[in-house]
Formats: structure tokens, C-alpha cells, sequence
């Protein structure tokens, strides 16, 4: 149905929506109506640039710490230069904070708002058919909350560093002398951001939707953005005040955490959690909905058990609250919570196996293309697949004794936030570019691009893997010689991994400039942000939109002619003028 | 869903105009809504996310709260002992009646009485205000005896009332002074500017706040009331809880040793009241070593959570002390083993469990101040606005969305006041 034009006795129905003269981009200029916009697009196009910094020099950390690793006594921060930089660091501490910095600033201030702010803020409105977010200044003010976090973490980094790793266990983080307050406000702040993010998502989903959009005429990026929602307004207030505590731990000796003054640090690891595990899905949902349209998109055809697929997100952000002790099952927490623990972990792997079959089921006798979107979707389903798998071996509690706080952990989690979460967010950036910029990249570079990615990926993680069950510890500066192999083909593929992101960055940069400008529809989707121009004007849409059905296409064709997706509908016999213009309150019915 | 009918109807409008800027928009109605329904349900809806947020985050500490009273239930029922009943209830009176003012400008701004709705704006305000300057005289109460958070804490049942320290209530009250002066200066110069809406503004703001020196005097005088016989109970009792005091020795209950004390405690209160203060914090204080079989068994108890190292080692120290006072152990041989359990009881002195207490009664009390503080600043905005008669029977959110928080924030301390004062 891709490839081809107008079949006979059928005719092109064109929406006829006038191209405005000015779009989003351009309605109003200089960068004084950016920074004060309340339009939810010039926000989520802000958050991109943002997200994308941060992605930028957390990715940069992660090369010093594979390259760091790539000998045995450890290489990069041995150098001279570092000594100089830093004279009063031992290599291996500088190599602590390094480790520490990326996954604060990867998850806090990358992975958490990637999609659901970035790309959620520009398209959960347009999906829907609104024309905007419910609470546009609560929106913008979750941008700047979000700036604000960030300029905390750079003065953190610059101040004195970070060597606690991501999760700021206690006692060590109540103890050491870096700047843990700073980064944990920062991460404080970005909890707000992430909480009015999320308030907002389900506000305008439930109330801004236009006549006819009903629950399940939605996309199911919505869906997963909207179970996404929730998990952020229940548990990332349990992680504010744990970080505010840790705060008052640091500075006035609170005694809650502080074994010092009676504390118990395991509380903190509870505390830290029931945040940090439903995190997880805050991170990995909206990936799941990203994927949703992209594999059905440009498949065309009708995803495979729509009601499955939306059921099982809202599933998994209920499941996430129940299984944060599987992080400590070697924390002492006595045997039959950890196997309860380990119980309720594996059920979550249900819902997620209905998303990846159904995935499957809607490829099956798709007519697909092999589109730059659609190449990061397909490495999705693969390395998703291989990091919910080995989530398994961990929430096994007599495998996880053995493989606790190895590089098989580190190599699982990759395997789920960066071969899952961030693929995802290439597949989207690449599926929605031509909406948000109104311009068509070079397609072989971007293929090119997942390709490289995809190998450079497998080539850093799977080998770690291996070095985990052999016994290899994670957040170690040095390792013994029999593991160097290993670590060398790890730090290749980091290596390898980093150019495909370059090439991924280069093709969309370029596009700008010298890319042809996108129709309408470039995929021949049905969601109704392709039934607006790209980019869309200001108020999204110039006349309410035509609620239909988000995932059929039968009546979308590509028309050689014009060289675009058009709609068709049969060719009427009978004088067309009798029947009354749709009226928007009975659309799509 | 009212807001599905609400949007039906407002298709028809909005066809007319698509770029939303219609010109039947009522000025209150943004733009990117169709309807004052749709407006109202989104923003009450919300709210109500928003609450369900601060309801989580205050969980935290309720779930701090109830681990260590589980685990510390003697240290819970001595500490809370120094919490003043009285402050407490007049506290949790005055926000009942703030938020039944509350709930009234509610059905006053429904009803566009706008005279009404500002003035049961403002007295809820005034019990905000009331409530604060009592917490003031709580708080630097404490502070001078000493009773703070864990790491700070310096209480020392011989002197429970040392002289000369900083004078906190001063500290407190300092930034309302000079906001009450400020707004004061401000309504001389709006009067005679001539600045009417300003001026009328001006002068419920300064009752407002004319409020929280109501409270500190309230305070004030129910402290003083029956505060130093409370000083003394409260030494004697924290320590029951922490080193055994004099009554409890001779009980050498197991289970029931803190219910027996507190009935010692009750039964010798009147005594207690008469005795001068000396009297009683000579008998507990810290240079007389009291170690008895009956102590270590509520240690070994407190310590019978493994995850706890720092109560491991405080038992360690205890279990030396009490040889040495049996002769077990004698200083001149085990000159080293003196000098750390001498340091070992220094830490335990100033790393006192009873901090922990203090530190959940701070963080969850200060942070409930922080909403009380949050709630002054919208409610001021609420009262600028109610003065200027933006709400009618179409557009009454704003007042609505406070109120909402207010009961919240009203609620939490309901679940705080018994949590904390009258538990026993």
C-alpha cells in the first residue's frame, strides 16, 4: 500500500488545510518570545536543545570512563594532563566522579526528561488535537525548573564533583567531602519539573480532548505518556523529600539515615527507591509508546491489540511501585521480602512481553519500509528484548547473589536505557523532525546512523555481560588483567557507538540547512500531528480537527502525482455538495 | 464529564474563530481553553494531582515517623513529652477555624459577595498568622533547651534551662517585624497618596500580620503557664527513656517498663512540681553512672535491630561502663579500655536517640510550616485579588484551588498534632 498511486474508483480526498504563511517557528522572533513562550512546541523544541547538552557531556563522561578503562591499571586519567587539571585527585577518584557525574546527569537530566518533555510537550497537544497543554505557564515554568537543575549540577561538577554514584547511598554520601548538596538540590529541583511535567500531561489528556477523541481513538504514545504521568506525580515526591532529608543528614545530622546518630541507612536505600525503580518506567514507557506509532507507521498497518498495548503501560507503572526492593536484595532485608520482592519483579516482565509481541504480530505482513525511524525501531524490539531478558537473571534471587553490583547489571540497565530509551528517542527525533522543522533529512545517513549505532552498542555492552558473570564489579577504576579483552572491545565499541551518534547528529543538523522541505505527511501516518502542515502553525491547527482512527490506513496513499501521502475515499456517483460539511462534534464517528 | 457536554456546545463558537482569540472569550478564560467549565475542571483537577503529590511527600516522614517509634518506642513516648499539649491544641483550633473560613470565602466568592469573600480571606489569614506565632514560642523554646535535631542536640537534664544563649524567638520574629513596619509605611504612603485600592489592600495585610505577635503573645502566655513544672517532668522523663532515671530503677519491668514508668512518672508528679529543679536534675544527671540490669535490657532491646551499627557500638560502651561500675573492670589496668568507653559515653551523650526524635518532630513540623508560609503567600495574592472583585458565580477557581490546599495543609497537621503531642 506504500508504493504506488491512486487506485481506480477511488479519489483524493484532500483535507484541504490552507498552508499558513507563518508557522510556530515563525510567528514571532528573537529570542526573548523563546525564553518567555508559552507555546508547548517552541518549549519541547527548547527541552530538545537541552536534553541534547545534557545528553552531550554525560555521553563525553562516558567516554572517560571507557577509556579510563581501557587498560587494567586504568589509562585516561593516568595521563599528565589530568594531574595538571586536577592536582589534588588521585587519577581513580577523578575516574569515581567521572562515573558518578554520568549517571547523575544521564538520568536526572537526560533519560527522565527526554521523551516525555521533549517530545511529549510537542506532540501530546497536537496528537490529541488541542491546542495546547492544560497549564502553559505551570509548562514553561517546569522548563526553567529544569534549567535551574541543571545549572546546580554544572556548579556541582565544577565545584568539587560528585563521587557517590548516581543513588547517594548513605552513610557515604552524609560523609564525603564533595558536593553532595548541590546535586542533590539539583535533583530536587528536577523532580519538580519532572512532577508539573506529568500534572500536565494528565490534565490535558483528560480534559483538553476535543469531541470525538475518546480513550481509545488515542494514540498509544499517549497512553504510554500518560502512564508515564502518573508515575512521576506518585513517586518522585517520595524522592524529594528523601533528598531533602539527606540534605538536612549532611548538614545538621538529622539522624534518620546516619548510622552515626541511630540512623539506618537502609531506610535511605527503601526511601531512594520507591522513587528510583517506578524512575525506571518513567524512563522506559514513553519508549514503549514511541514505538508503538514507529513500528506501526511505517509497517502501515494497524498495530496489532491496541487494548493490550495501551492496558499493559498503565500495568507497568502500577507494577513499577511494587518491586523496588529487587535493588537490594543483598542489603540485608530478611529472606521473605526478598522473595516477595523477587516475585512481584518478575510479573512486570508480563505486560512488557505483550508489548514486544504485539509489536512483532503488527510487522507481521506489514508492508514495510526501511525508513531511518524504523531502523531504530527494529534495533528497539532487539536490544530491548536482551535487556528485559537479562533483567530476569537479576530479579532471580540465587542468580542475583552472584551477579549483585557486577558488569552484568551495568550491562543490563544499557541494554534497557540506552538500547531501549535512547534508540527510541533517535527513532522519534528522526519520525518527528520533519514535523517539528518542517525539513526532510538524507534518509541513507540516517540509516546509516542506526546501523552504526546499533553495532557500536552491542560491541560496548554484550561484552560486559560477560565480564559481569565473570565476576568483573561495576564502579571499579581497575580491574585484574584477565578481564583487559573484554573491557578493550568495550571501549571500542564506546567508541564506535559515539561516532553513530556524531553521524546521527550531523544528517539531522544538515537537514536544516540543505533538507528538502517536508509535506504534510511524509510516512503516511494517521495521527492527527500529521494531519496539521509541518511545522504546525501556532494554534497547532487551523480548523479543529477530523477525529478518526489513529492507526488505519487504508484510506492513506501515496500519490505519485503529487509525491505525498494523500487520503482517498471512493469515488462518488452522486452530486458531493449535498452532504453537509463534517461538523467537528460528530467527527470520526 | 461535565467538561464533554461543555465542549460540545462550544464547538459551534469556536468554529466560527479558530485562532481562539475569540471575541465571546471572556477575559478570565486563556485562550486555549473552549469553555469556563473546561477551564475550572482542568485547573481543579489539577489541583488535585498537585495534592496528591504533597500528600506523598509528607508520607516520607510519616513513614520515617513510624519506623523509628517501631523501633524506638520508649525514646517516642519520653521525647514526646516535651511538646506542649496546650500550644499544640490551641495550634490545630486555630487551623480548624481557618480552614472553616476557608471553605466560607469558598461559597462567598460562588455568590460574588465580594466584601465577604475578602474579609473570610483575611481571617483566614489571621489564624495562619496566629498559628505561626505560637510555633515561634514552641520552637524557640526548645531551641534553648537545647532540644534540636540529632546532630545538634545539646539538652543536658542538670541544666534544662541555660542562660545566655541566643535569644531565638528574637531571631524569629525579626523578618515579621520588619515585613509589619514595611507594610505599615506602605499604608501611610498609599493613604496619603491617595492611592485608594492600594490603601484598602494595605490594611487588612497589616492585621494580617499584626497576627502572628497575637500568636507569639498567645503563646507566650500558655507557655509561661505551666512551663517550668513541665520543664522538670520533661528532664525526668527523657530520662526514663534514655539513661534510666532514679524511679526506674527499683521497677525492673521487662515489657511493661514503659507504661510502669509513665504511671511512676503520673504518680509522682506532684511531688515533682514541688521540688526545685536541682533536686531532681542532680539525681539524673549525666555524672551519676545509674547503670543497672533494667538499662542495658532497653538497650539490648533498642539494639536488637542488627542494621543499626551505631546502637551496636553504643552497647559495646554501655556493657564496659557497667563492668566497670561492678569492679569488673578497673581504670588503673585497663587504662585504655577508660579512656574510650569515657569517649564512647561522650558520643552518646551528644548523639543522643533522643535527637532522632527531635529530628522527625523538626522536619515534619518545619515543613508543614514551610506549607503554612507557602499558604500565606497565595492566600495574600488570593486577598489582592478578591479586593479587586476578580471573581464571579462564572470564575471562582483561584479560591476554590487555595481552599483545597488549605484543607490539605490543615489536614496534615490534624494528622501531625495527635502523632506527635498526644501519643503517649
Amino acid at each position: 500500500m506504500s508504493v504506488g498511486s491512486v487506485p481506480a474508483g477511488y479519489e483524493v480526498k484532500d483535507p484541504g488545510y490552507p498552508t499558513p504563511e507563518e508557522n510556530y517557528l515563525t510567528n514571532s522572533r528573537g529570542l526573548l518570545t523563546w525564553v518567555f513562550t508559552l507555546d508547548h512546541k517552541r518549549i519541547g523544541v527548547m527541552y530538545l536543545v537541552g536534553v541534547s547538552l545534557a545528553f552531550l557531556i554525560a555521553g563525553l563522561l562516558a567516554l572517560g570512563i571507557r577509556l579510563h578503562l581501557f587498560a587494567p591499571d586504568g589509562w585516561l586519567f593516568n595521563n599528565e594532563f589530568f594531574k595538571w587539571l586536577a592536582p589534588d585527585k588521585a587519577p581513580n577518584d577523578i575516574y569515581n566522579q567521572v562515573f558518578t557525574l554520568h549517571g547523575a546527569i544521564m538520568v536526572f537530566l537526560f533519560i527522565i526528561p527526554s521523551i516525555p518533555a521533549a517530545l511529549g510537550n510537542f506532540l501530546v497537544p497536537v496528537m490529541l488535537g488541542a491546542k495546547d497543554v492544560a497549564f502553559p505557564r505551570l509548562n514553561l515554568s517546569s522548563f526553567f525548573l529544569w534549567v535551574a537543575g541543571a545549572v546546580f549540577f554544572v556548579m556541582a561538577l565544577l565545584a568539587s564533583g560528585l563521587d557517590t554514584g548516581w543513588t547517594f547511598y548513605t552513610p557515604y554520601s552524609t560523609t564525603t567531602d564533595t558536593s553532595v548538596i548541590l546535586a542533590t538540590s539539583g535533583a530536587f529541583i528536577l523532580g519538580f519539573s519532572s512532577i508539573f511535567t506529568g500534572l500536565n500531561f494528565i490534565v490535558t489528556i483528560n480534559t483538553m480532548r476535543p469531541p470525538g477523541m475518546t480513550w481509545f481513538r488515542m494514540p498509544l504514545f499517549l497512553w504510554a505518556t500518560y502512564s508515564t504521568s502518573i508515575i512521576q506525580v506518585l513517586a518522585t515526591p517520595v524522592l524529594g523529600i528523601t533528598l531533602l532529608l539527606l540534605i538536612a543528614e549532611r548538614t545538621m545530622h538529622i539522624g534518620i539515615f546516619d548510622p552515626e546518630y541511630n540512623g539506618d541507612p537502609v531506610t535511605y536505600q527503601h526511601f531512594f527507591w520507591f522513587y528510583s525503580h517506578p524512575a525506571v518506567y518513567i524512563m522506559i514507557l514513553p519508549a514503549f509508546g514511541v514505538i508503538s506509532e514507529l513500528i506501526s507507521v511505517h509497517s502501515h498497518k494497524r498495530i496489532f491489540g491496541y487494548r493490550f498495548i495501551a492496558y499493559s503501560s498503565i500495568a507497568i507503572a502500577l507494577l513499577g511501585f511494587l518491586v523496588w526492593g529487587h535493588h537490594m536484595f543483598t542489603a540485608g532485608m530478611g529472606s521473605m521480602t526478598t522473595i516477595i520482592f523477587s516475585a512481584l519483579t518478575f510479573t512486570v516482565s508480563v505486560p512488557s512481553a505483550i508489548k514486544v509481541f504485539n509489536w512483532l504480530a503488527t510487522m507481521y505482513k506489514g508492508a514495510i519500509t526501511m525508513t531511518t525511524p524504523m531502523c531504530y525501531a527494529i534495533a528497539f524490539i532487539f536490544l530491548f528484548t536482551i535487556g528485559g531478558l537479562t533483567g530476569l537473571h537479576l530479579g532471580t534471587l540465587a542468580t542475583d547473589m552472584h551477579l549483585h553490583d557486577t558488569y552484568f547489571v551495568v550491562a543490563h540497565f544499557h541494554y534497557v536505557m540506552v538500547g531501549g530509551t535512547l534508540v527510541a528517542f533517535l527513532g522519534a527525533v528522526f519520525h518527528w523532525w520533519p514535523k517539528m522543522f518542517g525539513r526532510m533529512y538524507n534518509e541513507l545517513g540516517g540509516q546509516i546512523s542506526a546501523v552504526i549505532v546499533f553495532l557500536g552498542f552491542n560491541l560496548t555492552f554484550l561484552p560486559q555481560f560477560v565480564l559481569g558473570s565473570r565476576g568483573m564489579p561495576r564502579r571499579y577504576a581497575t580491574y585484574d588483567p584477565e578481564f583487559a579483552g573484554l573491557h578493550a572491545m568495550s571501549t571500542w565499541g564506546a567508541l564506535l557507538l559515539g561516532i553513530g551518534l556524531l553521524v546521527a547528529l550531523v544528517v539531522l543538523l544538515v537537514s536544516l540547512v540543505k533538507g528538502k522541505k517536508a509535506p504534510a505527511n511524509p510516512w503516511g501516518a494517521a495521527t492527527l500531528e500529521w494531519a496539521c502542515t509541518s511545522p504546525p502553525p501556532f494554534y497547532n491547527f487551523e480548523r479543529p480537527p477530523v477525529v478518526g482512527d489513529p492507526y488505519e490506513f487504508g484510506d492513506i496513499q501515496w500519490d505519485a502525482a503529487s509525491e505525498r501521502y494523500v487520503k482517498i475515499e471512493p469515488k462518488r456517483e452522486t452530486v458531493p455538495s449535498e452532504k453537509p460539511a463534517e461538523s467537528p462534534a460528530h467527527a470520526g464517528e | 464529564m461535565a467538561t464533554t457536554d461543555a465542549g460540545h456546545s462550544a464547538t459551534a463558537d469556536h468554529s466560527a474563530d479558530s485562532h481562539g482569540h475569540d471575541h465571546d472569550h471572556p477575559s478570565y478564560l486563556a485562550h486555549h481553553f473552549d469553555t469556563p467549565e473546561q477551564q475550572f475542571d482542568s485547573g481543579k483537577l489539577g489541583m488535585w494531582i498537585f495534592l496528591v503529590t504533597e500528600v506523598l511527600f509528607f508520607s516520607g516522614m510519616f513513614c520515617a515517623y513510624a519506623i523509628y517509634r517501631s523501633w524506638r518506642p520508649d525514646v517516642f513516648e519520653g521525647c514526646s513529652q516535651f511538646l506542649n499539649t496546650k500550644l499544640g491544641a490551641i495550634n490545630t483550633g486555630v487551623l480548624l477555624f481557618s480552614s472553616f473560613t476557608m471553605a466560607w470565602a469558598v461559597r462567598a466568592s460562588q455568590l460574588e459577595q465580594h466584601k465577604k469573600t475578602a474579609a473570610l480571606i483575611a481571617s483566614t489569614l489571621c489564624c495562619a498568622m496566629i498559628f505561626l506565632g505560637v510555633k515561634a514560642i514552641e520552637y524557640s523554646h526548645k531551641w534553648t533547651m537545647g532540644l534540636l535535631p540529632a546532630g545538634l542536640f545539646t539538652y543536658d537534664p542538670s541544666n534544662p534551662h541555660p542562660v545566655g544563649g541566643p535569644n531565638y524567638l528574637a531571631y524569629i520574629c525579626a523578618p515579621f517585624a520588619v515585613a509589619t513596619v514595611g507594610i505599615f509605611i506602605w499604608l501611610v504612603v498609599s493613604f496619603l497618596r491617595g492611592a485608594k485600592f492600594q490603601f484598602e489592600c494595605a490594611k487588612p495585610i497589616l492585621v494580617v500580620f499584626l497576627c502572628f505577635f497575637v500568636g507569639v503573645g498567645l503563646g507566650t502566655i500558655l507557655e509561661s503557664g505551666g512551663s517550668e513544672s513541665h520543664g522538670t517532668e520533661h528532664a525526668a522523663h527523657v530520662e526514663g527513656g534514655e539513661h534510666d532515671s532514679h524511679a526506674e530503677g527499683e521497677h525492673a519491668g521487662e515489657g511493661e517498663h514503659a507504661a510502669e514508668s509513665h504511671e511512676q512518672e503520673a504518680a509522682t508528679e506532684e511531688t515533682a512540681e514541688a521540688a526545685p529543679t536541682e533536686a531532681i536534675a542532680g539525681l539524673v544527671a549525666p555524672g551519676t553512672m545509674v547503670s543497672s540490669d533494667n538499662e542495658l535490657d532497653v538497650i539490648k532491646r533498642l539494639a536488637a535491630d542488627t542494621t543499626n551499627t551505631g546502637l551496636q557500638g553504643e552497647l559495646a560502651a554501655r556493657q564496659a561502663q557497667n563492668d566497670m561500675a561492678n569492679g569488673a573492670i578497673t581504670y588503673h589496668v585497663y587504662d585504655d579500655v577508660s579512656a574510650t568507653v569515657a569517649a564512647a559515653e561522650e558520643n552518646v551523650m551528644r548523639k543522643s536517640r533522643a535527637g532522632v526524635f527531635f529530628s522527625i518532630y523538626y522536619c515534619m513540623t518545619g515543613v508543614h510550616a514551610i506549607h503554612i508560609l507557602a499558604g500565606i503567600g497565595v492566600l495574600i495574592w488570593l486577598l489582592v485579588r478578591a479586593l479587586r472583585q476578580d471573581f464571579n458565580k462564572n470564575y471562582f477557581g483561584p479560591v476554590d484551588y487555595v481552599g483545597l490546599y488549605w484543607h490539605l495543609v490543615d489536614l496534615i497537621w490534624i494528622y501531625l498534632f495527635p502523632l506527635m503531642y498526644l501519643i503517649r
